[in-house]
């Protein structure tokens, strides 16, 4: 009987590799009859991250929409398609395998840096022009020319918090809350512990959590305020921040709470008292808010498509990714119809070159490593909405 | 021949024909990019389910930790492809040898934990297990060690407190893991491993140990009874299975650019999917949990047409196959028209003739 099951699974699973085999083959044939852009994306559609994949989601087809209505890029219609990972590194490789299988010729992720080093080390390989939107950590960039980013990298937001509070005199004694088990956490923090004695800061407490155990932080914030802190560091994201918010607010704790782009969202949790947000400050590149017409049609368009929820940073750096995409393909002048190497060496060449206006900043440029380069805006929560604080 | 033989040698058939298809699958090229990736991972994920039912089938205990060997096995051979990158080795030599280091200390901790946790029986072994899992992976998590001129560097709390000299590196960089881990992994050494572990596990089966094993398994009271050394037995069983797993993980490791312990792919999640595999496959079948964990592995990948449902979907496959494969109707129907009645069938009917 097991034998017998054992054959027919494996006439099963032979069938269905034939399957995935005959499915590959028509594709080539079509991607050489049309002219189109086929840009590929990656990101966690299901599990614990996928509020960041479908907001990279959304936010670039919005602008493939935009674009494609406008005529395209360099004439030719652009054609999306976007794969889960799972935020596994792993799955990252199969979705990314899948999207070669589709004749993807420019690859927009991955959302999350862990999966995106593994990614990034393919495109590598194939020489595929890559540009992730969210995908912060330096490890992404190192040794591969091909891969630029939209967002900044952690480091990057660690040094520039740590000037901020110093220069601004917002505290000498700081303490620092952050999830030991997310790459983009642990990265900002240890910079930010760098670069703070520089900046007369004096780190009262650090205290750690990890993705398995980010609801009470009742003992972390008691550490902080036993150890006098005036300000609280918060480098994550906003979900676990409403709750240590929450938590301070209960235990009668009332620091500076001072974050970075991960803080950005925070507004638009459900059942989360705004006026606990009050007088929290964050660096951010953008906020929903503005009332620039560019930001508005963004956000309008947004809630169109996602049940009228609110962009948050990571839809507007995907939007900001497809933009940038299509400014770095027109200065290359490249078309669909050259290979996925000689496209990617050209855009890569290119892409030092230009400058891009978006939701995210004015004028970003980027460097050859694939840094980019803009002005990150500190915010402060008031009544309820973001206010500069420059 | 022996049924076991004969048995055990239609396993190594379809590995090699596997191989076989699958290799000239690539080297005609008419193979999808996607398939062509997945060949490293299927061999991950069946050596691991191999393993694994040494464990859950031939000893009879549940472990829900095996992600974790995995976890250590990835770790300690990543650790020495890293530190051993610079010094010009051969890749395939330095390979190797991280595949038997890593699964030697598997088998080492698969040593250390079995010593308490052997000492319980059913789902106190099975809870135990678990929470030594997740031990692994959050150690893991919050190790940092770093390499300079005098030597190496270990630190729980962050990279600052290394106090690495100018010329240090970071290898362990707590949650980012290992980054930069050489591709060494390739179909041709996975299926080698599977196969050496096939051979391991059959052979063991087979040999005095394994039948002491099984008699443990079967009636402990009795095995005690004629002096058979329990704790030596599933120790060994439990070590060999733990030191399978780390030679899985090594392959995983270097499969991969990065390398971060995440509860998606060394935490319990990835434990319990391991047992779906063996379960499906048929608990105590070597044939079974290869074939299972193959299926289980490409689906979701053969699923991505459905896009938003894919999960979805994969979750009622999975419900569907698990009735199906054990549902009594199902068995009659399999024995009625399987592939040996019908040849059976005809043998019997040239005998008439």
């Amino acid at each position: 009987m097991k034998k017998l099951l054992g054959t027919l699974l494996s006439v099963a699973m032979v069938a269905s590799l034939l399957v995935g085999c005959g499915s590959a083959a028509p594709a080539d044939g079509a991607s050489d009859g049309a002219k189109t852009f086929k840009i590929g994306g990656i990101g966690p559609l299901t599990g614990g991250a996928a509020v960041y994949g479908i907001a990279v989601k959304n936010g670039a087809q919005i602008a493939i929409d935009e674009i494609n209505a406008a005529g395209g890029i360099n004439g030719c219609q652009i054609e999306y398609n976007f794969q889960d990972d799972e935020c596994d590194a792993e799955k990252s490789v199969n979705a990314y395998n899948t999207l070669k299988d589709w004749d993807m010729d420019i690859l927009m992720g991955t959302v999350t840096s862990g999966c995106c080093v593994a990614v990034a080390a393919k495109t590598a390989e194939d020489g595929m022009f890559e540009l992730t939107p969210s995908g912060s950590s330096v490890d992404i960039l190192a040794g591969n020319d091909n891969v630029f980013q939209v967002c900044f990298t952690d480091p990057n937001q660690g040094i520039a918090s740590a000037q901020y509070i110093g220069q601004s005199k917002l505290a000498t004694k700081v303490a620092v809350i952050y999830d030991s088990s997310d790459v983009y956490s642990t990265g900002i923090y240890e910079k930010f512990a760098a670069e703070a004695p520089a900046q007369g800061l004096e780190i009262v407490a650090t205290e750690a959590f990890t993705a398995d155990n980010k609801t009470d932080f009742t003992t972390q914030l008691q550490k902080a305020k036993d150890a006098g802190a005036e300000l609280v560091f918060l480098p994550f994201y906003y979900t676990e921040a409403t709750l240590v918010l929450k938590q301070a607010d209960t235990m009668g704790f009332d620091p500076i709470f001072f974050g970075c782009d991960g803080l950005d969202g925070i507004l638009a949790v459900e059942n989360f008292d705004v006026a606990l947000a009050e007088d929290v400050m964050l660096l951010t590149p953008f906020a929903a808010d503005a009332t620039d017409d560019l930001t508005k049609s963004f956000v309008a368009k947004y809630a169109e498509i996602a049940n009228g929820e609110i962009p948050n940073q990571f839809a507007a750096d995907a939007y900001d990714a497809i933009y940038t995409i299509k400014a770095a393909a027109e200065a290359a002048n490249v078309t669909p119809d050259m290979s996925v190497a000689d496209m990617g060496k050209a855009i890569t060449a290119v892409m030092p070159t230009i400058k891009v206006d978006g939701l995210t900043g004015k004028a970003m440029s980027w460097n050859a490593e694939g840094e980019v380069n803009k002005a990150p805006k500190a915010v402060v929560i008031k009544n309820g909405a973001y206010v500069s604080m420059d | 021949m022996s049924k076991q033989l004969k048995s055990n040698l239609i396993t190594y058939g379809i590995i090699i024909a596997f191989f076989a298809i699958m290799q000239t699958l690539v080297g005609t090229g008419t193979i999808s990019s996607l398939f062509k990736g997945l060949l490293v991972p299927i061999c991950v994920y069946t050596i691991m389910a191999v393993s694994l039912n040494l464990t859950v089938g031939i000893l009879g205990e549940l472990s829900l930790g095996h992600a974790g060997f995995m976890c250590v096995g990835a770790f300690v051979s990543a650790f020495f492809s890293m530190c051993m990158k610079e010094s010009g080795m051969n890749s395939i030599v330095r390979f190797i040898i991280a595949i038997i280091l890593g699964a030697i200390v598997a088998a080492v901790f698969g040593i250390l934990i079995g010593i308490p946790v052997l000492r319980l029986r059913g789902d106190y072994l099975a809870i135990v297990t678990l929470a030594f899992g997740e031990i692994i992976k959050n150690i893991v998590n919050v190790l940092y060690v770093g390499k300079d001129s005098s030597g190496f560097h270990i630190s729980f709390t962050d990279t600052a407190s290394l106090g690495l000299s100018s010329d240090g590196v970071v290898i362990i960089k707590g949650p980012q893991g290992i980054t930069g881990t050489p591709n060494d992994s390739t179909f041709l050494i996975g299926i080698i491993i599977l196969i050496i572990t096939v051979f391991i596990v059959t052979n063991f089966v087979t040999s005095r140990s394994g039948r002491a094993v099984m008699a443990i398994r079967d009636n402990r009271i009795a095995a005690e009874s004629v002096g058979i050394n329990i704790s030596k037995y599933k120790l060994m069983a439990f070590a060999i299975s733990a030191g399978l797993a780390g030679a899985a993980g090594a392959l995983y490791a270097h499969n991969l650019n990065t390398l971060n312990a995440l509860p998606k792919n060394f935490g319990y999640n990835m434990s319990i999917m391991i047992l779906v595999y063996v379960v499906l496959g048929g608990i105590g079948s070597i044939r079974g949990s290869i074939i299972a964990a193959t299926i289980l592995t490409a689906l979701p990948e053969l699923l991505r047409g459905f896009s938003d449902y894919r999960m979805l979907i994969y979750s009622i496959v999975l419900i569907a196959l698990m009735l199906i494969s054990n549902s009594p109707k199902a068995k009659m129907f399999f024995e009625k028209y399987s592939i040996k009645q019908l040849i059976g069938t005809k043998k019997a009917q040239k005998e008439e003739v």
